[in-house]
């Protein structure tokens, strides 16, 4: 299948130059769409009565071994009553901060998904109710793992890791607080 | 999926507001009947070391007497950063990987990257090499289900399930371990076929044991599904509606069990599953009993696709005839001189794939297991991405267990069936 998929005219009429590019991979249509509406888009895209991409599949992100290429955030669409699929893209420059608007109202699927996009490279979503690390702990401070300029065993070396986590209070993770942590977070930009 | 539905038991509740959500009094705010134990809210660590929690999860609880009013899940304790390997090593070096993800149903995994890697690529597998892999899956899928069906027994008090379930597994194991060598991490796929053809007389194993294998299903069901303590600790618990799964990324049984009728080998057939001739069972009400009735009918209906593919197992090659992408035979490449260029080529540096990106799933015993792949043309992926189920569901426990007994909560999480290595990756 190399035809876009007829999802991508309806998005042109509805936000014209929002929408940036769509292309076709491995016979899958690919939309990128502007960051900044990119929250209005995928909103339509589940409520529109011709569109239904009520299930969000996956949430990830990727970046690329070129250094000059824009991290991407990618949705995976599927709807389940017209069996029809899409991915939806979102550019990232790298020097104009790593900010998106959160989807987690629309999908609570993407709640946890972008909880490890936060954690894994360090791309934060605007109104997340609750964006805290997921995979790595709290206070991991080596960065955002799965950035292609984080080396593959880590940027401490293996003693400060262990150091690291010897060190750390215990008692901070069987508290109270744990409880109230999304308060705490409270300040978090 | 029918069963006679009563309330057994009447259980008392937290308090809920108008809207009916369940009423969170932080533990920072102080009570205002303070002093008096009844009033205080109590904090419940489980985990991460708990049989209960099937792997290493932490689950924090917030208690009224012994009603959930919070959960809050910690992952993470087995993070090995698979994706972050996978960018490090060629298609085929990552297949040992998929085997760690989701261990109780490794070969699932083998074919859902052969599959992600076979669409980047282009590939077309050979017919015998199709009905393998679909044999391969709907094994993984039953052994899967039996090690859930086993442990729930155990976290509900049923000893006997676990005994009757893990025996089955054992043979399933055994055909598993006589094919690939290995019992859990089988490694049974490559790109573009299989590391190996099943030996002599294994189709005839495989279909004595699927002939014989209902009847321990219908002794099980016979002895749990009008057991009055069975429905007790499952009827009416963890509910969740069918519009609530589908937003919380719910998928396999768990999203079915709540009446969305979505399984990939109908929607999105794979494999050839189109061809075959099988029901997906769908639950209705979404709560443990049904996620229950779900699993083991799924069970019998994967029985139904493994005889069926064993009737119609073509000869032939398992490998596309591609020596780019298949190594030649060890004999070959040390006596002709081409196939050793080849050999060397794909030890060395592996099998470009096209500038492109292949998003690609199956089936999996615990739902849509996606493998998405980025390329930017070299052997390596620039981005090897599992889309979890496990983790997906997981999410969900808190909207489900909370407003229920903590001893509820341990029985939801047994019938959300988590695998911990698949959540953490």
């Amino acid at each position: 299948v190399t035809a876009l998929s007829p999802s991508v005219a309806a998005l042109r009429q509805q936000f014209g130059p929002a929408i940036l590019r769509a292309h076709v991979s491995c016979g899958d249509t690919i939309v990128v769409v502007a960051a900044d509406r990119a929250k209005e888009i995928l909103g339509w895209l589940r409520d529109d009565p011709g569109q239904r991409f009520d299930l969000l599949v996956d949430l990830t992100a990727v970046e690329y071994r070129d250094r000059e290429r824009p991290l991407e955030v990618v949705y995976q669409l599927w709807s389940i009553g017209r069996r029809a699929f899409l991915r939806v893209k979102v550019e990232l420059a790298k020097d104009a901060g790593l900010d998106v608007d959160t989807v987690s109202d629309l999908w609570q699927s993407a709640n946890w998904a972008e909880r490890e996009v936060w954690d894994m490279f360090g791309i934060r979503f605007r109104g997340h109710p609750d964006l805290r690390r997921i995979l790595m702990w709290e206070n991991y401070a080596e960065g955002h793992p799965l950035r292609k300029d984080f080396p593959l065993r880590g940027r401490f070396s293996r003693s400060e890791q262990v150091r690291q986590a010897l060190s750390g209070a215990l008692e901070a993770h069987y508290s109270s607080e744990e409880l109230s942590i999304r308060q705490a977070q409270g300040g978090r930009p | 999926v029918t069963a006679t539905r009563q309330v057994v038991y009447e259980l008392s509740r937290p308090e809920v507001d108008a809207a009916g959500a369940v009423q969170v009094r932080p533990l920072t705010v102080p009570l205002e009947d303070e002093g008096t134990l009844a009033a205080e809210h109590m904090l419940v660590n489980i985990g991460p070391q708990h049989p209960a929690t099937h792997g290493v999860l932490r689950l924090v609880v917030e208690l009224e007497g012994e009603a959930v009013v919070r959960v809050i899940p910690h992952v993470g304790y087995l993070h090995s950063g698979f994706e972050k390997l996978g960018e490090y090593r060629h298609y085929n070096q990552i297949i040992p990987l998929t085997d760690r993800n989701d261990y109780l149903a490794a070969p699932s995994n083998n074919v859902a990257l052969a599959q992600a890697a076979e669409k980047l690529m282009g590939i077309e597998i050979t017919p015998r090499c199709q009905v393998l892999r679909v044999i391969a899956c709907e094994m993984a899928r039953i052994s899967s289900h039996l090690v859930w069906a086993g442990t729930t027994g155990i976290d509900i008090g049923a000893f006997t399930v676990f005994l009757w379930m893990f025996q089955e597994r054992e043979k399933l194991y055994n055909l598993l371990e006589a094919w690939t060598g290995a019992r859990l991490t089988t490694t049974l796929t490559r790109v573009g076929g299989l590391m190996a053809d099943v030996p002599d007389g294994w189709t005839d194993e495989l279909r004595r044991w699927c002939l014989a294998f209902p009847k321990v299903l219908d002794e099980t069901e016979a002895m749990l599904s009008r057991n009055g303590i069975w429905l007790g600790r499952n009827l009416d618990v963890g509910v969740i509606s069918g519009p609530d799964a589908v937003s919380f990324g719910l998928t396999g049984p768990n999203l079915r069990a709540s009446g969305v009728p979505y399984d990939l080998r109908k929607d999105r057939p794979y494999l050839g599953y189109e061809t075959y001739d099988f029901e997906v069972p769908i639950g209705e009400h979404g709560d443990c009993y049904d996620r229950y009735l779900v699993r083991m009918d799924e069970m019998r209906q994967s029985t139904r696709i493994l005889l069926q593919a064993l009737d119609r197992l073509p000869d032939g090659p398992i490998n596309v005839a591609d020596p780019r992408v298949i190594l030649p035979p060890k004999s070959r490449a040390m006596a002709d001189m081409e196939a050793m260029i080849f050999h060397f080529k794909q030890v060395m540096e592996g099998v470009a794939a096209p500038v492109g990106e292949a998003y690609s799933a199956v089936e999996g015993p615990r739902g849509e297991l996606g493998y998405y792949f980025v390329s930017d043309g070299t052997a390596k992926p620039v981005r090897w991405r599992i889309r979890p189920a496990a983790f997906y569901n997981l999410a969900a426990l808190p909207k489900m267990a909370e407003g229920h007994l903590l001893s509820d909560l341990i029985a939801i999480n047994a019938s959300v069936d988590v695998v911990m290595g698949e959540i953490d990756r």
